[in-house]
């Protein structure tokens, strides 16, 4: 026999297999789910979700489709959180520390209480990234936050009401397009193909018998 | 000593790590052409007959599809019987983009700045996407030793020289382009300090040109991405699909009948131009496989194009990636990176041996896989399932410590949120359904039969022949979405709609009653059914 654990699902207890997430847990149950469930793998942040195990203090955030249950979890889903994602033309703004008091005032309003960090279901160090984006420091900000899928499990928690997901995309789209070194490689390459360089070699190519571009595909020369 | 896995499985990770040293110091010898052939003959799921159905109606009447596809395509309208009103419009657009994904956003971008009022429909959230997911890179010929045609002979060769040539031309000689666009969006794509790209190898391809944003590439696209969808305040309709396009009387595609995930409700989208950017196919699980896909993968837009009388290409070629988390159960079927490959790690079978290279094409590594396991030197998984080791220990070794938490931080993250630490031991995988290989035939441009309508990404058939290259998805995902936004801005110009109707929903059914065809279902699908209901 499986082992099963039991769990309450917005408050409705229900046995389930203890090998399961809290996502194909809820699918156990029963639910069909339309909120709440995107990419099933931990990338998207579709899954935000709070629980409690009953009997101890801690509140704690996760995402459905990569916790596995636990007896006695009380489970509610974040189907949709209120973050505030400020809009403006990326080409327009420059990367200094202005940026952020002008689009994110509220992060200077952080009062440190780790919160956020603590919620963090990428275990990011959130506080940090968002002291970071505080002080200007974009790059910084940007390699912090990097693994951050937007779910929102730390702006739930935040007593100041920072959107720590949004600060943390503008940090890493203003690196990426101005802080970040250009490729010039890619420039040139982009130049030469819009000279027409490469377009008789792609239509020669194009042309030739199938009995050719085998004979060319297998005796390729792979880089080491 | 450090076990994460059960002792079975410890044993033959002795052996793994008894011939690590010897396998370190030798790379596996590359498959000749005739042995990659047999390889995928007795192995390949897609050379399965059984697995595989006749089409009875439509376009490619007479070809093969998987099974699943089949069904779907046999099904009925699930507007059959609903009494939509055409009359009562409830958006009116030039340019209407189904699905949110990489190819939907992008197009919509390049629509919106070309001037056409464009809006997004999107089953999920806009983002809730296979694009999301993409961890390991695009490719683009952007170094010196590369160029874009030897970027054409690794994607025509690799695809089995089944694509269409005007399409691998556009993919190849488009791609920096893509590369360039995306970086000034504010993609960051992983550069040494003077700003030169970090590139390497995927499977197939014959230089270095795999573009990377860490393991999270795509999601680093598409959050940049969807960003830019909403500063240019592009209307997204979210938990919304398209279940079946409108046509007029001219015969010209006219929009599409929405339905509302949450509420149940149709709505009628009027459109001048449609772009069907649905994506994949990966929750059809054909033939039982576990998938890597999002859980709006359903082939829907293959399924609604087809009863419009588009044709499908290649519908019958999918993709099985080599490396799918075969253990623990609680990701079973998730994606594992062949960036873990590109960066080092080994297939190695329960023996110890490296039996393959690690970086042949994909169909051949899966092949591979599957082999090993059927002739007992695959490494049994609690459940009984059986897989082989992928030796990540090896990246560690390679690249010095610490490598695998920089370049592989959400393969490192999925494993230690089961207690599984790769850069101790390997980890066990088999293939899982990931890529739809075909779909919906395009022409160079983007157009398919039906005037005025466009398909784009993973729904799109032709570009890939009959395997895809790593890579070569979210580069064809950029340039075909922003291509198809650019031709459908030029396109509504010129488009005058006549009355919008669904007969072809009508006289698709009436085909379907004349092969008698019944499979008690509706399509397309939308959702697959996970709920377990007890009676
Ligand atoms: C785990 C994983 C890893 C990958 N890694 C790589 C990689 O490293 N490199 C690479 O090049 N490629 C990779 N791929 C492939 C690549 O990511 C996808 O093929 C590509 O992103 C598909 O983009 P798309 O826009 O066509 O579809 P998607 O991004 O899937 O978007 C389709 C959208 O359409 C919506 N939709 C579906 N049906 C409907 C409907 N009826 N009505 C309205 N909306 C609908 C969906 O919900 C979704 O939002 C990977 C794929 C996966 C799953
Ligand atoms: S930082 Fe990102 S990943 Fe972490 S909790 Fe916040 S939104 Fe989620
Ligand atoms: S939760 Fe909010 S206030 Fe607390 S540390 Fe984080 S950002 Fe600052
Ligand atoms: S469903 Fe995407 S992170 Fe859980």
């Amino acid at each position: 026999m499986e082992k099963m654990v039991n769990v309450y699902f917005f408050g409705k207890k229900y046995s389930v297999p203890a090998s399961l997430t809290i996502m194909t847990a809820m699918e156990y149950a029963g639910y069909t789910l339309k909120r709440g469930c995107g990419c099933r793998h931990g990338f998207c942040g579709a899954c935000a979700t709070i629980y409690r195990i009953k009997g101890q203090n801690e509140l704690k955030t996760c995402l459905a489709c990569s916790t596995q249950v636990e007896e006695g979890m009380y489970i509610a889903s974040i189907p949709f959180f209120p973050t505030d994602k400020r809009v403006y033309e990326i080409k327009d703004l420059k990367p200094n520390q202005q940026v952020m008091m002008e689009l994110y005032p509220e992060i200077y309003s952080c009062i440190g209480c780790n919160a956020c960090t603590k919620a963090c279901t990428q275990s990011l160090n959130v506080m940090q990234y968002i002291a970071y984006a505080q002080r200007g420091e974009f790059e910084k900000c940007a390699e912090e936050s990097f693994d951050c899928v937007s779910c929102g499990c730390c702006s739930v928690r935040c007593p100041a009401g920072i959107s720590h997901p949004m600060v943390g995309l503008l940090a890493r789209r203003l690196n990426g397009k101005y802080i970040a070194p250009e490729a010039e490689h890619l420039t040139k390459r982009v130049e030469e193909i819009n000279n027409g360089e490469f377009d008789s070699m792609i239509e020669q190519i194009m042309q030739k018998p199938i009995t050719e571009m085998k004979e060319l595909y297998n005796t390729r020369e792979i880089e080491k | 000593m450090y076990a994460p896995y059960p002792e079975n499985m410890m044993e033959s990770i002795k052996k793994v790590e008894a011939s690590r040293a010897a396998r370190m110091a030798t790379e596996p010898r590359r498959l000749t052409a005739e042995e990659k052939d047999a390889l995928l003959n007795e192995f390949h799921p897609d050379r399965k007959p059984d697995a595989f159905a006749e089409i009875k109606i439509g376009p490619n009447k007479g070809q093969k599809a998987p099974l699943e596809l089949a069904k779907m395509l046999h099904s009925t309208s699930r507007i059959l019987n609903e009494k939509i009103d055409l009359s009562k419009v409830d958006y009116d657009v030039d340019v209407l983009v189904i699905g949110g994904g990489g190819a939907g956003s992008s197009c919509a971008i390049e629509a919106h700045n070309a001037g056409a009022n464009v809006m997004i429909v999107t089953k999920l959230r806009i983002g809730d996407a296979n694009t999301m997911m993409a961890e390991g890179g695009i490719q683009a010929a952007d170094k010196e030793n590369d160029s874009p045609v030897q970027h054409y002979l690794d994607c025509f060769g690799g695809g089995h020289f089944d694509a269409k040539p005007e399409l691998v031309k556009r993919l190849v000689m488009e791609a920096p382009d893509a590369i360039k666009w995306l970086n000034e969006l504010g993609v960051e794509f992983d550069k040494t300090d003077d700003g030169r790209m970090v590139t390497t190898h995927g499977g197939g391809t014959s230089r270095k040109r795999m573009h990377a944003a860490k393991d999270y590439s795509g999601a680093e696209i598409m959050r940049t991405i969807r960003d830019e969808v909403i500063n240019l305040g592009i209307p997204v309709v979210e938990f919304t699909s398209a279940v079946e396009l409108i046509k007029d009387d001219k015969g010209q595609v006219a929009g599409a009948v929405l339905l509302n995930m949450e509420t149940g409700d149709y709505s009628v989208a009027k459109a001048k131009t449609v772009v069907i950017a649905t994506g994949g196919a990966g929750r059809m699980h054909y033939q039982g496989f576990p998938t890597s896909n999002h859980y709006g993968a359903t082939a829907d837009g293959l399924v609604l194009g087809y009863r419009a009388g588009a044709a499908l290409r290649n519908q019958d070629s999918i993709q099985y990636h080599p490396t799918g988390a075969i253990y623990p159960s609680q990701i079973l079927g998730a994606l594992v990176t062949e960036k873990v490959r590109s960066v080092g790690a080994q297939l190695v079978n329960a023996n110890g041996e490296a039996y393959i290279h690690p970086l042949e094409t994909r169909d051949v590594n899966a092949s591979g896989v599957i082999r090993e396991c059927k002739e007992g030197r695959g490494v049994e998984v609690p459940g009984g399932a059986q897989g082989v080791w992928l030796d990540t220990p090896m990246i560690e070794i390679l690249g010095g410590e610490g490598t695998i938490e920089k370049r592989i931080p959400a393969m490192f993250r999925m494993y230690m949120n089961y207690g599984i630490d790769m850069r101790k031991v390997p980890i066990v995988i088999y293939p899982t359904l990931h890529y739809q290989n075909g779909g919906l035939e395009i022409d160079g441009d983007g157009f398919t039969s039906i005037p005025n309508l466009l398909v784009a990404g993973e729904a799109a058939g032709g570009i890939h022949g009959t395997n895809r290259l790593m890579g070569n998805s979210l580069l064809d995902v950029i340039v075909f979405g922003r291509n198809a936004g650019k031709q459908a801005s030029k396109k509504y110009k010129e488009v005058e709609l006549g009355n919008m109707n669904l007969d072809h929903v009508q006289s698709y059914d009436a085909e379907l009653k004349a092969a008698s065809l019944e499979t008690g279902e509706v399509s397309p699908l939308l959702l697959p059914k996970y709920a377990r209901h007890e009676r």
